[in-house]
């Protein structure tokens, strides 16, 4: 449609002559809204190289191998990123193992099985808990939740599990109560909210008329969620998932209270590590030498690439699942 | 029309005359200053700055957030002075246009939690403490520990290292001193704010240690020894260079900063462990206080002074119930000396 016929139309809408205003005040709003996004993709991409230049020291110094490194040396001045990469990711992992099924088990009753007079109390409850502050996890953390790990959950685990061949290596360790395990615990909980609101949310756009006529045809409850629901959410539920998983990526006080904080490489989740957050929010302050400071924002640039190639990932599955039912891409 | 913008000029008026007042206002309150540093010596800046406002109207800001912290933010001069337990050389307090002075004394403690054990009883010597450290030494009831405590059942159980996870001038004092009593520890770690671990958990501040060490049974960790009769923990005696075992009281750590010649060094530049004298305690730490020689603003420069001398006159009773150490009286003429001499 030419511009000259939309100023017709607008005359049709707008006898009395407002359609040229009308028309500036469009231009005006598609100017400002573009300018937010513009403003947000060059928030990013300042962070990112920001982050870029201020790691240049510790990159030129060591090079590749600052990524695959277990060294972090003050005295000495060597520094490696292995084992914050390490504890981020598998804190995150286990992590995102309690959150999802959890999430989607709770967005699920909320949705399919609660009676309507519950839906909104745990709805509320459950928002509520995605406003505590992350500090509150870890205090809770490591008081509550660590002495029974160390008393009751720990000592069972390398006890039973310890000696089994493969899995056994991964439960390991004395029982002090932090470590990976626990951290992980720690923060799928925290997670939980943020995954399971926007799965709520989303699972409540689905037409009824899809709903009605699988169970019409007699599926059970789990066949209409995993077979209709699902398939139709997809994209916003792995969007919600992601929300959660850079969360966990990225915490940092609760982490740093129950991680343990040591700068050791183990294959058991019993044992004490490290993560990306927790060694920047620990160590900056006191960075006292430039190549010790930065090491540290190499870390942090390191934490973007992480949290980027996971994205890449999720957005490539994602694709490929929808090519394959055949939407345009 | 003609009374509403009467009225609407008025109004104006009104509250650019409010705003007026209040800048007048802001001009006639107290010089605050502000410092930063070391997490050691935080409880008793807390207490001599609450006594010291109820006396003038002086409030001082003090944040906690590290030894090296502390050194950075007075180098870039975002606080009136910087408290840190490790010392500054000469040559960079000198380039920085900084001078150095002790405020006060007090003492690293080793703490554990040790089911049957309770304060003073555990005997360490530095080398064990150090095995301990490095990992060598895993179980207490290791023939190395139990030849030191023959009175005491120490249980089979691992011994859980606990450290700190951030850079700190208390760590400064722990390392410094097993770097003195073990070439071991000197050439695998090594000294600083902020070393390479072999082993252990670490804690943020000395409250993060005290916290770990509360929680797990069979830990060891280090603090300042106002943590640990704060919360109540074992502390451990041990063995210094005379070959006593001492307990760490304000005695021990009065010997211990006696028996160091202050004026051999230029600002004060001068590490106390592993002190001489059969009464020292081995592991003592002094505090020190970071200024500018020609400070930007002056008037808050001469409050920190003002503040400092009246801690040195008068707080020691505040010192004392919290056990740290006062400076010697020939030390605190010293250091009143120094800043005639040094600051303008």
């Amino acid at each position: 449609m030419s511009q000259s016929q939309g100023l017709e139309i607008d005359a049709l809408f707008h006898p009395d002559g407002m359609e040229g205003r009308d028309h500036r005040n469009d231009h005006v709003f598609r100017v400002a809204v573009l300018a937010c996004a513009l403003f947000v993709l060059i928030a990013l991409l300042g962070a990112a190289l920001s982050m870029l230049w201020g790691a240049r020291e510790a990159f030129a110094t060591f090079g590749w191998p600052f990524i695959w490194s277990t060294d972090w040396d003050a005295v000495q001045k060597k520094f490696g990123a292995l084992v914050p990469i390490y504890g981020t990711l598998v804190t995150a992992t286990i992590a995102m193992i309690i959150a999802v099924p959890v999430s989607f088990g709770i967005a699920l009753f909320l949705t399919e099985i609660a009676p309507a007079w519950m839906r909104r109390p745990v709805s509320a409850a459950i928002e509520l808990l995605a406003g505590i502050p992350s500090i509150i996890y870890g205090m809770w953390g490591l008081f509550v939740f660590v002495p029974f790990m160390s008393s009751h959950v720990d000592p069972w685990l390398d006890e039973h599990i310890g000696p089994l061949p493969f899995i056994g290596k991964l439960f390991k360790g004395a029982p002090i109560g932090l470590g990976m395990l626990s951290a992980g615990i720690v923060l799928g909980i925290m997670v939980i909210p943020f995954i399971s609101a926007v799965t709520r949310e989303v699972f409540t756009t689905v037409p009824v008329q899809l709903k009605e006529s699988a169970y019409a045809v007699g599926n059970t409850t789990w066949e209409v969620v995993w077979d209709v629901v699902l398939p139709y959410t997809r994209s916003a539920v792995v969007g919600g998932i992601f929300l959660g998983l850079g969360r966990a990526l990225g915490e940092t006080m609760a982490v740093t209270f129950v991680l343990g904080n040591a700068h050791l490489l183990s294959p058991s989740l019993l044992e004490p590590g490290n993560s990306i957050a927790a060694t920047i929010a620990n160590e900056f302050t006191e960075a006292d030498s430039p190549i010790y400071l930065s090491s540290l924002i190499a870390l942090g640039f390191l934490l973007f690439i992480v949290t980027f190639i996971v994205l890449a990932v999720a957005r490539l599955m994602l694709s490929r699942l929808a090519r394959r039912e055949g939407a345009v891409t | 029309m003609s009374t509403f913008s009467h009225v609407r000029f008025n109004w104006h008026i009104a509250v650019l005359g409010c705003l007026c007042a209040l800048g007048g206002a802001r001009s006639a309150h107290a010089v605050d200053i502000t410092g930063a540093g070391s997490t050691f010596v935080y409880p008793i800046l807390s207490k001599w700055s609450t006594t010291y406002h109820s006396k003038t109207a002086l409030q001082v800001n003090y944040q906690s957030i590290g030894s090296g912290g502390g050194i950075a933010q007075i180098k870039a001069a975002t606080v009136t002075f910087g408290a840190s337990d490790m010392p500054m050389k000469p040559d960079d307090l000198q380039a920085a246009g900084l001078g150095q002075f002790p405020i006060v004394i007090g003492g690293v403690v080793p703490v554990v939690n040790v089911q049957g054990v309770t304060p003073g009883q555990l005997r360490f010597t530095g080398l064990v403490l150090a095995d301990i450290y490095l990992g060598k030494i895993t179980k207490w009831n290791d023939t190395a520990i139990t030849a030191l405590n023959s009175g005491i059942k120490l249980p089979d159980q691992k011994i859980a290292v606990v450290h700190r996870s951030d850079g700190s001038g208390t760590t400064f004092n722990w390392v410094d001193y097993l770097s003195k009593v073990s070439a071991e520890w000197k050439t695998k770690v090594g000294e600083g704010t902020s070393v390479n671990w072999l082993t252990g958990v670490g804690g943020k501040g000395n409250e993060g240690v005290a916290a770990y060490v509360k929680q797990i049974t069979g830990s060891i960790g280090y603090v300042e020894l106002a943590y640990a009769t704060e919360n109540k923990m074992s502390y451990a005696a041990v063995k210094n260079k005379a070959g006593a075992f001492v307990e760490p009281t304000a005695a021990s750590f009065q010997a211990a900063a006696a028996s160091a010649d202050w004026s051999s060094q230029p600002d004060f530049y001068e590490v106390i462990t592993d002190a001489p004298g059969k009464d020292s305690w081995p592991i003592a730490a002094t505090v020190f206080v970071m200024m500018y020689k020609t400070p930007k603003n002056a008037g808050q420069s001469k409050a920190a002074f003002e503040f400092f001398k009246w801690a040195l006159d008068n707080g020691q009773s505040d010192a004392q119930s919290l056990n740290y150490i006062p400076l010697p009286t020939a030390l605190t003429q010293q250091v009143e000396a120094y800043w005639s001499k040094t600051f303008k």
